[in-house]
């Protein structure tokens, strides 16, 4: 195996479709002891600039050469996500000679251009798959700052593992381009019968967290909506009318099980799953005592625990990352607002003074941060409340009507849901309220979740 | 010859019209019908009288209510496309049933007193000004407020079932002042018969 030629690079199995949940832990890489350093850094402070040119093909086969293309590209998408580097235009790359290998890099044409790191990677097609190495090069002192080998089939999740690598080990930071978002759709037009009018119906889909790769993962032929992705990865929480009233059901999305958390007649309603940081339990709110409540119950059904008590509306529950405390929505002060109570039920307080606030949803560490849609005009916009200041800042402005938000596992991004391009449709946004992307749009997508 | 050909013609079209004219103005006189043909059996040697038929009879059925009824002969799909059961529309974050809906309320509870077998799920919707969940529980209100009217009209809760859509089935799909207010609704929806 060509492995073993490399120092310090190992292969990670790529083949599996699913890595962000199934994969192992890959062993840490160490370091080359031969550098000095092995972070790129920008000069003055200022963003290291990167150039990442098209990915070598080591064959000159269709397959090969667009594996080569698409890695490249996905990759600049993903670490460009982040802004955690600059780049160099891509229009300029095409006055630089290509590089047929790790071997025959031009790092002064690089320098001309200002680049402080440069990204090149091989592609090469084996018996399943393909085998592709990465390297970072510092362009000034032209030494390796980061190499690693894959073996794999898909082409995005290369670019993507890579990514997440490359943010860990030069930017100490969490990437999210492995991981994925959930949400509510009527894209496929179907209808309930039996009801007194024409009604789509809606059913939950996953994507990756760029929208790609889109796949339904539900048949209730009924309304599945508010989907949230369990702590690894594997299941997804939602509300569903199937039994004809509204109950909590767990598809467990890698085996096909479904797994019916609130059943019989006396349970009332039951909205809004929300998993515990732990994955162990559920916050939901339900009116199975007379009025909608917050409760608690263990991910099998068993173990539940009121948690508030009160006869106005309380829904829509979010933990805190330490799984101590639950936000949700109250209209006890005569509106919607965010309250904070503890996971015993103890030590209540009302978090806004909105004109109408809903979808608390609570950051990941080391945020202490819940995000919000709050009535902002005649629609919603999308809040960020800081817990430990109480200062609340928009991340949306009035662009249609926006609601439902949810952070990325890093705390840097938001998915949310807008009517701005006409239809409800998901987008992520970052944290400033920058970089705005719209992930779907064919039928109405809302309620989206980012798994964690 | 063409030309004779063609006077011929239109000597024979106007003959023809006066004919026409003629008897317009003279309709013929009514005949008494001729006599029913002798049918076969009366023409046949008699038969023994038959001895009268008693289902001939007139009888008097008793009227089966829930059979000549046009409401109750429908399947519950028809039945629920025509909505007997009248919705009743709700004020923007009200789930309080005014005048005219109580009015509403009465005649839905009419209905239901007659047919006693009905079972009633009560939907609760909401218009797309409020958030998508906490209108699940604003649905819910509008529901139960419905019920509340119709088991005080002393109707039994149990034939009444509520589930809340929230704003996930408009009614009217627009976005204006008027689709919300259709929207805001309790629907009734009939599930056994």
């Amino acid at each position: 195996m060509t492995k073993s030629f490399m120092p310090g690079v190992i292969a990670i199995a790529l083949l599996a479709a699913w890595p962000h949940a199934q994969q192992p832990t890959p062993p840490q890489t160490p370091q080359q002891p031969s550098e000095l350093s092995t972070t790129i850094t920008g000069e003055g402070g200022i963003a290291p600039r990167l150039a990442i040119p098209e990915f070598i093909a080591l064959s000159t086969d269709a397959e090969t050469v667009a594996t080569a293309k698409t890695i490249g590209q996905v990759l600049w998408d993903d670490l460009n996500f982040e802004r955690e580097f600059a780049f160099i235009p891509r229009d300029v790359y095409s006055s630089v000679p290509k590089a047929t290998s790790f071997a025959d890099v031009p790092f002064d044409r690089w320098r001309e251009l200002n680049a402080d790191g440069l990204i090149v990677g091989t592609v090469q097609k084996v018996s399943v798959g393909f085998k592709v190495e990465l390297r970072l090069f510092n362009v000034r002192t032209r030494q390796s700052a980061f190499a690693r080998g894959y073996d794999g089939a898909n082409a995005r999740l290369f670019a993507h593992t890579m990514s997440d690598e490359l943010h860990k080990s030069q930017r100490a930071l969490n990437g999210v381009a492995r991981s994925k978002l959930t949400f509510d759709s009527d894209r496929d037009g179907e209808r309930m019968s039996g009801t007194v009018q024409e009604r789509s119906i809606k059913e939950i889909y996953i994507c990756d967290y760029d929208g790609e790769n889109q796949k339904r993962v539900t048949v209730g032929k009924t309304l599945n909506i508010a989907p949230r992705w369990s702590p690894d990865g594997r299941s997804i929480a939602y509300t569903s009318y199937r039994r004809g009233g509204a109950n909590l059901f767990i598809s467990n999305i890698f085996q096909g099980t479904l797994d019916e958390v609130t059943k019989g007649d006396k349970v009332g309603e039951n909205w809004l799953p929300a998993w515990s940081p732990d994955g162990t339990k559920l916050a939901f709110s339900s009116t199975r005592d007379g009025n909608p409540e917050i409760y608690v119950v263990n991910r099998d059904g068993s173990g539940l625990r009121r948690i508030t008590n009160h006869p106005n509306i309380d829904i829509t529950p979010t933990w805190s990352p330490s799984g101590t405390q639950i936000a949700f929505t109250s209209d006890r002060s005569g509106s919607p607002q965010i309250y904070v109570v503890g996971a015993d039920g103890l030590n209540l307080s009302k978090k806004t003074s909105e004109v109408y606030a809903d979808r608390p949803t609570w950051s990941p560490a080391p945020f202490n941060e819940i995000a919000f849609a709050a009535k902002s005009g005649p629609g919603f916009d999308i809040r960020v409340l800081d817990l430990s200041t109480g200062a609340t800042k928009a991340i949306t402005f009035g662009e249609g009507t926006n609601e439902s938000p949810a952070f990325s596992p890093n705390g840097r991004h938001i998915v949310f849901t807008s009517t701005r391009s006409g239809k409800a449709q998901v987008f992520t946004v970052s944290r400033d309220g920058k970089n705005v992307r719209q992930i779907t749009r064919a039928g109405n997508n809302e309620k989206p979740d980012w798994s964690k | 010859m063409k030309a004779v050909r063609s006077i011929a013609t239109l000597i024979a079209a106007m003959a023809l019209m006066t004919a026409v004219a003629c008897s317009k103005k003279n309709p013929p006189i009514a005949r008494p019908a001729p006599p029913p043909p002798v049918t076969a059996t009366t023409a046949t040697p008699p038969r023994p009288p038959a001895p009268p038929e008693p289902v001939r009879e007139p009888t008097v059925v008793p009227p089966e209510p829930l059979r000549d009824d046009a409401i109750s002969s429908k399947s519950l799909d028809d039945l629920n496309k025509t909505s007997p059961l009248k919705p009743v529309f709700f004020e923007l974050d009200s789930s309080d049933l005014s005048p005219a809906n109580q009015k509403t309320m009465e005649e839905n509870a009419v209905l239901l007193k007659r047919y006693l077998t009905w079972a009633v799920t009560i939907e609760g919707h909401c218009d797309e000004r409020g958030t998508a969940e906490y209108n699940l529980a604003l649905g819910e209100r509008r529901a139960v407020s419905a019920r509340a009217y119709l088991v005080a009209q002393g109707l039994s809760a149990d034939r009444l079932r509520t589930v809340s859509y929230g704003k996930e089935f408009p009614f009217d799909p627009g976005h204006d002042d008027a689709a919300f207010a259709k929207n805001r609704r309790a629907h009734f929806v009939i599930t056994a018969k």
